[in-house]
C-alpha cells in the first residue's frame, strides 16, 4: 500500500452534507473487476452531464481544483454502500486526503485501505477550511504531527496510532494477520469442540 | 472487562470472537461466515492470486451473483461487463472451492436473503459481506456487517478481520404497532429521529415489546436499514421465534449439534443492567406509516404530512440540503405526500424482497388493478421466494392486478442491471437507499414499506394505507 507523510496543495471544497458512495461513484462503474482507472468517473453525476459532456462550473472541473489532492466536504461523508470503488476513484482522481466533521464508518476503513487519509474536524474548523479553499488558498498535512496548516491557521486531529503507522509505513495488513497464524489456527480447535455446529461445510 | 461484570448481546459474541490483540493494539475478530458476491469480490482474489495466498477457509464461504443479474432473460446477460463480473465469481469460487449458487439454481437470489433462508445465518455468530446490507442478519442475534473489497480479501486469507469493539446503542420501541405500521415504518422513523449518523461508530440492539412481537423476516427489515442509521450493524436477541426460524434449514444444525446450538443461543440475550452507551426509548403510538420526501433517509415523514419547507431547518447546512433535495426531487414545500404522482413501483431488495412482503402485497392489490399510467415489478428475493410465492399462487395475483413477476437480484435497488428509472421518473419503492441517482440518474424514489407501496400502485399516487379500503 501506498505511503502518507505529508501532503502539500489546493483543497477543493465541496460544502454538501451526505455525500453517499452511490454519489461519489455510480454503479455503472461498479462493473469493473480492476482496482484503477476509476478517477475520471469520480463524482460522474455532479461532473458529467447526461450527454457525457463536463459540467463546466463543478469545482472539480474547474482550475485548479481539477488537481486537487484534497478534498472538503460536508458532513457524513462516504455514507452509503461499502463500495471501495470509491476510495479507490477519490485515489485515481489524485485525492488522497478528505476533511469533514464525520465520515461514514465503512468508508472511513476503507480509506485507510487506500493510503488516503480522511481527518475529522469539528464544524468550525470545517467552515473555515472550506473557506481557505475556496480562496485557493495552500493546505499542508503533516500527519507525523498530526496538523493542518493554512497560511497561518494551525488545526491538529486525532488519528487511532494504528491507523497513523500504517499510512506512514504502508503496511499490508493481510501481511500483519498472517504472522498470527498459530493464535487462529488454536482458536478453530478450540472453537471446533466448543461449537462444532459451525465447522459444517457449507 | 471481567466475566463477571453484565454484558450485552455485542458484549458476549465479540468475546467469544476475539482471537487476539495483535501488537499493534487493534483486535482480531474470527469470522464465522463469509458471503460473497460479483460485485466487492473480484479484486479481493486477484489481490489473493497476486500474493500468492489461498482461501483459508472456502468451508466457511458461501457465493451467488444477485447485483448485476437480469430479471428477465437469464440465459443471457447483455450487458458484457456485467457478464465478465459473473463468469469472474463462478471461475473464482470454482478455483478456491466455494460453494456458489449460479443463476440457474433455485437457491440464487440477493445475498442477505439466502442466507437466513438457507440456515448459514445462525446466532452468535459473526459474517461478513463485502455489503453494507450485511447487517440484515444481525436479525439473529448475530453480529454481522459490511466491508470493503480489501477486507475481503483480508477474511478470504484469514478467516479474521482486524476490528476495535464498537459503542453499544439500544433502541427500544414499546407497545403494540398501530393499524397500517409495521417494521419498515418503524426502522424509517428511527432513521428520521437519529439521522443517517445517528449511528456512526455503534452497533445498534433493537429492544422491546414491539420489535420482540414481531416475525424474523420483519426483524429483518429493521436491521437490514441499521446502516442507514449510520450503524455497521444492527442486533436483535435471538429467541424461540428466532430458533423456530433457523430449525430444519439445510445448513442449520442438526441433531445433538442442534441441542447443543440452541442451549448457546439461549445464553446470548443482553444481561439485564449490560451497560449502554447510548439509550433511545420509543412508544410505538409515535410511529406512522412513513415515507420520505428527500434524497437521504433520514428527509422521512408520515405519510399524512406535508413536503418540509427549508424555511424550517434549524441550520444554514441543513436549510440548503432541504433545498438540493426538493429540487432533484421536483418537489415543492407544503404539498401533500398523497397527492404526490407516481410512475414506477419496485417491490423487491434485501429490505423487503421475503414472502411475507409479498404476501402482504398480493393481499392489498387482490382483485384490483394498478393505475393504468404506473408501471409496477416485483421482483423475489430469491429463488426459492419466487417458488413459494407461485406454490401460493401470489403470482397469479399479482400479474392479475398488473404487476411484472421477475426473477430473483437487487434489481432496481440500486440499478445496476437494466432495471432503472428514466430521468424525472419517480418511483415508490420497498428498497432501503433513496439516494440522487441510485435507481437511476435523475430517477426520483420514495422509500416506504410494501403495503404503502402496493396501495399506492392502485392509487398511482402515494397513498396512506389507513384511508385504503
Amino acid at each position: 500500500m501506498d505511503k502518507f507523510t505529508t501532503l502539500q496543495g489546493i483543497a477543493a471544497p465541496l460544502p454538501i452534507v451526505n455525500i453517499d458512495t452511490d454519489m461519489i461513484i455510480p454503479k455503472q462503474f461498479l462493473k469493473t473487476i480492476k482496482r484503477t482507472g476509476l478517477g475520471v468517473s469520480l463524482f460522474y453525476e455532479m461532473r458529467y452531464d447526461t450527454e457525457g459532456k463536463l459540467i463546466e462550473d463543478f469545482v472539480l472541473n474547474t482550475k485548479p481544483y481539477d488537481n486537487s489532492k484534497i478534498l472538503v466536504a460536508g458532513d457524513n461523508f462516504g455514507c452509503g454502500s461499502s463500495r471501495e470503488h470509491a476510495p479507490w476513484s477519490l485515489k485515481d482522481f489524485g485525492i488522497r486526503c478528505v476533511i469533514s466533521t464525520s465520515f461514514a464508518d465503512i468508508f472511513y476503513n476503507n480509506c485507510f485501505q487506500n493510503g488516503i487519509l480522511p481527518i475529522v474536524v469539528n464544524a468550525e474548523e470545517l467552515d473555515r477550511l472550506m473557506s481557505a479553499a475556496g480562496s485557493q488558498l495552500e493546505f499542508n498535512i503533516d500527519l507525523p504531527n498530526q496538523s493542518i496548516q493554512v497560511g497561518n491557521h494551525s488545526i491538529n486531529f486525532d488519528i487511532e496510532d494504528h491507523r497513523k503507522e500504517r499510512l506512514l509505513q504502508g503496511l499490508d495488513d493481510i501481511g500483519i494477520t498472517l504472522g498470527y497464524k498459530e493464535d487462529i489456527s488454536s482458536y478453530e480447535s478450540n472453537k471446533k469442540t466448543q461449537k462444532p455446529w459451525l465447522f459444517g461445510d457449507l | 472487562m471481567s466475566n463477571q461484570s453484565p454484558k450485552t448481546l455485542f458484549d458476549k459474541i465479540w468475546s467469544d470472537h476475539l482471537v487476539r490483540q495483535r501488537d499493534d493494539g487493534t483486535s482480531l475478530l474470527y469470522i464465522d461466515r463469509h458471503l460473497v458476491h460479483e460485485v466487492t469480490s473480484p479484486q479481493a482474489f486477484e489481490g489473493l492470486k497476486i500474493a500468492n495466498r489461498s482461501v483459508h477457509r472456502p468451508d466457511a464461504t458461501i457465493a451467488v451473483a444477485d447485483h448485476n443479474v437480469p430479471t428477465i432473460n437469464r440465459q443471457n446477460i447483455e450487458d458484457p461487463q456485467s457478464k465478465i463480473q459473473v463468469e469472474t465469481l463462478a471461475q473464482n469460487t470454482k478455483e478456491h472451492g466455494i460453494q456458489y449458487f449460479d443463476l440457474m439454481d433455485q437457491r440464487q437470489g440477493i445475498v442477505h436473503i439466502i442466507g437466513p433462508e438457507q440456515g448459514i445465518t445462525q446466532p452468535g455468530m459473526t459474517i461478513v459481506c463485502g455489503d453494507s446490507h450485511t447487517s440484515t442478519h444481525g436479525a439473529f442475534g448475530a453480529l454481522a456487517f459490511g466491508i470493503g473489497t480489501s477486507e475481503v480479501e483480508h477474511v478470504l486469507a484469514t478467516q479474521t478481520i482486524v476490528q476495535n469493539p464498537a459503542k453499544n446503542m439500544r433502541i427500544s420501541v414499546n407497545g403494540e404497532l398501530p393499524f397500517g405500521v409495521n417494521s419498515k415504518d418503524l426502522i424509517l422513523y428511527i432513521i428520521g429521529q437519529i439521522g443517517t449518523a445517528g449511528g456512526t461508530g455503534h452497533v445498534i440492539e433493537y429492544a422491546g415489546s414491539s420489535v420482540q412481537s414481531l416475525s424474523m423476516e420483519a426483524r429483518m427489515t429493521i436491521c437490514n436499514m441499521s446502516i442507514e442509521a449510520g450503524a455497521r450493524a444492527g442486533l436483535i436477541s435471538p429467541d424461540q421465534i428466532t430458533f423456530d426460524y433457523i430449525k430444519g434449514r439445510p445448513y442449520a444444525p442438526k441433531d445433538s449439534h442442534w441441542d447443543q446450538a440452541v442451549e448457546y443461543w439461549s445464553s446470548l440475550p443482553s444481561d439485564n443492567d449490560a451497560h449502554y452507551d447510548h439509550e433511545i426509548v420509543i412508544n410505538s403510538s409515535e410511529i406512522d406509516p412513513m415515507v420520505t420526501w428527500g434524497t437521504s433517509p433520514e428527509d422521512v415523514i408520515a405519510v399524512n404530512g406535508t413536503v418540509p419547507s427549508p424555511d424550517s431547518a434549524k441550520s444554514e447546512n441543513k436549510k440548503k440540503s432541504i433545498e438540493r433535495s426538493l429540487d432533484y426531487m421536483g418537489l415543492k414545500p407544503g404539498t401533500k405526500m398523497t397527492d404526490i404522482k407516481l410512475d414506477k413501483i419496485f417491490i423487491g431488495s434485501c429490505t423487503n424482497g421475503r414472502i411475507e412482503d409479498l404476501r402482504k402485497v398480493a393481499t392489498i392489490v387482490k382483485d384490483k388493478k394498478i393505475a393504468s399510467h404506473v408501471q409496477a415489478m416485483i421482483v423475489p428475493g430469491s429463488g426459492l421466494v419466487k417458488k413459494q410465492a407461485e406454490e401460493e399462487g401470489l403470482d397469479t395475483i399479482l400479474k392479475d392486478a398488473g404487476f411484472e413477476w421477475r426473477e430473483a437480484g437487487c434489481s432496481m435497488c440500486l440499478g445496476m442491471n437494466p432495471d432503472q428509472l428514466k430521468p424525472g421518473e419517480r418511483c415508490a419503492s420497498t428498497s432501503n437507499r433513496n439516494f440522487e441517482g441510485r435507481q437511476g440518474r435523475g430517477g426520483r424514489t420514495h422509500l416506504m414499506s410494501p403495503e404503502l407501496a402496493a396501495a399506492s400502485a392502485i392509487k398511482g399516487n402515494i397513498a396512506d394505507i389507513r384511508d385504503f379500503s
